[in-house]
């Protein structure tokens, strides 16, 4: 059958680069929720060698270096309780900017933007403090799980600072509305995924070891 | 009414069709692309594993010393899964998935685009390391301590970098396939409206954000261990061989299911269009394919019976039980084609040769299930002809499938049907001659991953016969490549809709326009364009062709 098919018109709207119409979700930032998705099964994969390594050594855990002790730095506290405010602080910028207030959106993703080097600023200390004790990536199997997981969220929180870097400075040439902001919301989807984490890792790698 | 003007065709400018396809956007193309260089890695794979057939067909070292061999098997594994298989299917899903949900291109086209691009760039970091002291050699599962620093060199780190980027490419895709699903979609193509094929496809796409970033946490502990002295694997320094396996598997298991889902749909677009009839219990096909996409993270120790570290009756009762949906799908296959009528096209005779093929590697699986036969059985050939059963007699084949079936729409021609006969015959005589008496060497022992064995066994005429099949299995790629020179060098005589089919991608030209559609025919059913010519359920539209109602 080579006869060009004849399509038949229809009698509603075929809105073509907008499919469904626009309701439910937006894409983008269903894009970056199943992005978020995939890196929650990344982070998982490292939890999951965590425990199964721990299951193996029951109470004798931190596996450390015979005479290496490892404990909680008040430092990591500090940071903790900064990250998981820095959450507020960048959902009370998106809370703005829904309201159209582009001022208080800018203020809010500075000030979440310096808690996020605030917080990277004391894990580097802490890194430097752990050496010193001698626990590092090589040498114990501790080390190795510790600074990969918290490496590796490290390096989250500087991908979302960056992020929060690019939302920032597109907010101060006015670039955003109360109808038009969904890098806003997708950068914020990001910071609380990257915040979350935070808080299985402290309670994982501090308060139940 | 409100439907698309067009604008006229914009003026010719200057702008070489080489630096069009180099930064298109268009998924259409980005598709080809996919398609072209999966069927380039085919070739390379193919190549490698004629090698290893050669230096297989007789006792002692003819052609591969060991180090090469080794090093042989794991690229043709690797090349296979993550190079042919995996971008072939996602070339497919790229080209018809907007297509056939009625969308103009895919949610992110410039993420699509990125895609596609970072595969050959993670081919080229892999292949180099063939020139840059000897490629990875510990098979493509990479099991600890051989791919340790103690034991494989710097080819093993070109390996996980390698497979660490396909997996970006991988996991990008998977969401910008699932957003365009779940966002493009044109006006009422409910969910259980989709084509199966754009079903299998996000199943498919959900295993692969679940599943490729666990394989990508562990490719990175791998590589720690290797670089900076991690003791993940490592029992020395207190970690754990096993955990490797683990971490594989939860990718790994899925991951079969990622190679086999889509051609699964595939051949569920192939069947009711050549049968004449639709799709025989389409909603337990869906459910069938979710259940798959669940149970199939929770099967993945049934690889590892053997290790002693995992708890093997619940493993063995999830793998009995993942066997159950895809037995439902053998029965709506067949069930499509009872009493239709059959046109035996070329793409209908790979779609059932898949079946019978298929068929063979699933109970293969099932067998394997059992535990007291997988201590058996465990890396031996029958493992290596189970496998190649479900991804060549499987996969490859609902590849050829879709080939033969949607060249038409890409190209606007056809591929010639006799010489795809020709290339049928060869193939599936090909791949049985080459697969089946791995079954048999397997029983009696041999292990796979050996470069050489005793002349004294009896292994020696199934093995020549293994590698005068995979010869056969060479020979009808090439009839393929040539059927391919010849139909692209020939007139477009296809036109929009050849195969009378029942999907939208049909409902518009041959090849498409960068747009896709200039309108959408109302979609109350699977199967759209088969109401729109036919008369679909309730209300049927009058028919300017007036074939009227066949049913």
């Amino acid at each position: 059958m080579t006869a060009t098919t004849d399509v038949l018109p229809t009698d509603h709207p075929v809105e073509l680069a907008h499919g469904h119409g626009d309701g439910g979700i937006n894409t983008a930032l269903l894009g970056m929720l199943l992005f978020i998705a995939s890196e929650i099964m990344f982070f998982a994969g490292l939890f999951a060698a965590y425990f199964s390594v721990r299951a193996k050594y029951g109470s004798h855990w931190p596996a450390l270096p015979e005479g290496v002790e490892f404990a909680i730095n008040p430092l990591v506290i500090i940071a903790t309780l900064i990250l998981v405010s820095s959450s507020g602080v960048i959902q009370w910028g998106l809370w703005r900017i829904r309201k159209g207030d582009r001022r208080g959106l800018n203020r809010a993703f500075a000030l979440t933007m310096l808690m996020g080097l605030t917080f990277l600023a004391f894990q580097a200390t802490d890194y430097v403090l752990l050496a010193d004790e001698g626990i590092s990536l090589n040498g114990s199997i501790f080390g190795s799980l510790f600074f990969t997981m918290t490496g590796f969220h490290g390096a989250h929180v500087l991908g979302g600072v960056i992020g929060i870097g690019i939302i920032l400075s597109r907010g101060m040439t006015g670039q955003f509305s109360a109808r038009n902001h969904v890098a806003v919301e997708a950068v914020s989807a990001y910071w609380h995924f990257v915040d979350v984490v935070w808080i299985f890792l402290f309670l994982t790698l501090y308060i139940l070891r | 009414m409100a439907t698309t003007a067009l604008s006229p065709r914009a003026g010719a400018y200057p702008r070489s069709r080489v630096y069009e396809w180099l930064t298109t956007t268009d998924h259409k193309k980005i598709g080809i692309m996919y398609i072209t260089s999966a069927y380039i890695f085919f070739l390379i794979g193919g190549l490698m594993a004629l090698a290893i057939r050669t230096e297989l067909a007789a006792p002692g070292t003819q052609f591969l010393n060991p180090d090469i061999f080794n090093q042989a098997f794991t690229m043709h594994g690797t090349t296979m899964v993550f190079f042919f298989v995996m971008p072939m299917l996602a070339g497919f899903a790229n080209y018809i998935v907007p297509l056939q949900i009625g969308a103009a291109d895919m949610a992110f086209p410039r993420i699509n685009a990125l895609s596609f691009w970072i595969i050959p760039v993670s081919a080229l970091l892999l292949f180099s390391s063939f020139g840059l002291g000897g490629a990875a050699a510990g098979g493509w599962t990479s099991y600890t301590p051989l791919s340790e620093a103690k034991y494989a060199g710097i080819g093993q780190d070109f390996w996980l970098a390698g497979l660490l980027l396909n997996g970006v490419s991988s996991i990008l895709g998977a969401i910008n396939i699932l957003a365009t699903i779940f966002k493009l979609r044109a006006p009422g193509l409910t969910m259980l409206r989709l084509p199966i094929f754009v079903w299998t496809v996000l199943v498919t796409s959900v295993l692969l954000i679940f599943a490729v970033p666990v394989l990508a946490s562990g490719l990175v502990m791998l590589f720690i261990d290797r670089n900076y002295g991690g003791a993940f694997f490592d029992p020395a320094a207190g970690g754990d061989t096993v955990l490797w396996q683990h971490v594989f598997w939860f990718f790994g298991h899925p991951e079969v299911y990622i190679l086999i889902l889509p051609a699964f749909g595939i051949i569920s677009e192939v069947l009711p269009v050549f049968s004449r009839k639709p799709l025989f219990g389409y909603k337990a096909f869906v459910l069938a394919t979710v259940s798959i996409g669940v149970l199939g993270f929770g099967v993945w120790a049934h690889h590892m019976f053997t290790t002693g570290a995992v708890f093997l009756p619940f493993f063995s009762i999830t793998t009995f039980l993942i066997s159950v949906p895809t037995g439902v799908k053998m029965f709506n296959w067949i069930a499509t084609m009872w009493r239709g009528k059959l046109r035996f096209t070329t793409a209908m005779l790979f779609a059932v040769g898949f079946l019978a093929s298929f068929l063979i590697g699933g109970l293969d699986g099932a067998f394997s299930a059992s535990t007291p036969i997988d201590f058996a059985l465990q890396d031996t050939y029958w493992i290596v002809s189970h496998l190649h059963y479900v991804l060549f007699g499987g996969s490859a084949f609902g590849i050829m499938a879709a080939t033969y079936y949607w060249f038409p729409k890409m190209t606007g021609r056809f591929l010639d049907e006799r010489l795809g006969k020709v290339q049928f015959v060869i193939m599936f005589v090909g791949a049985h001659l080459t697969f089946f008496p791995m079954h048999l060497l397997g029983i009696s022992g041999m292990p796979r991953r050996i470069q050489d064995y005793a002349p004294n066994v009896g292994w020696q005429d199934l093995n020549l016969l293994a590698t005068i099949g995979s010869y056969l299995i060479g020979f009808g790629t090439l009839v393929l490549l040539w059927n391919m020179f010849v139909a692209l060098r020939g007139p477009r005589t296809a036109g929009d809709d050849p195969w009378d089919a029942n999907t939208l991608e049909w409902a518009t030209t041959s090849p498409p326009p960068s747009y896709n559609f200039d309108r959408l025919p109302e979609i109350r059913s699977e199967r759209p364009l088969f109401d729109l010519k036919h008369g679909g359920a309730g209300h049927a539209p009058a028919l300017p062709s007036g074939e009227g109602s066949q049913r």
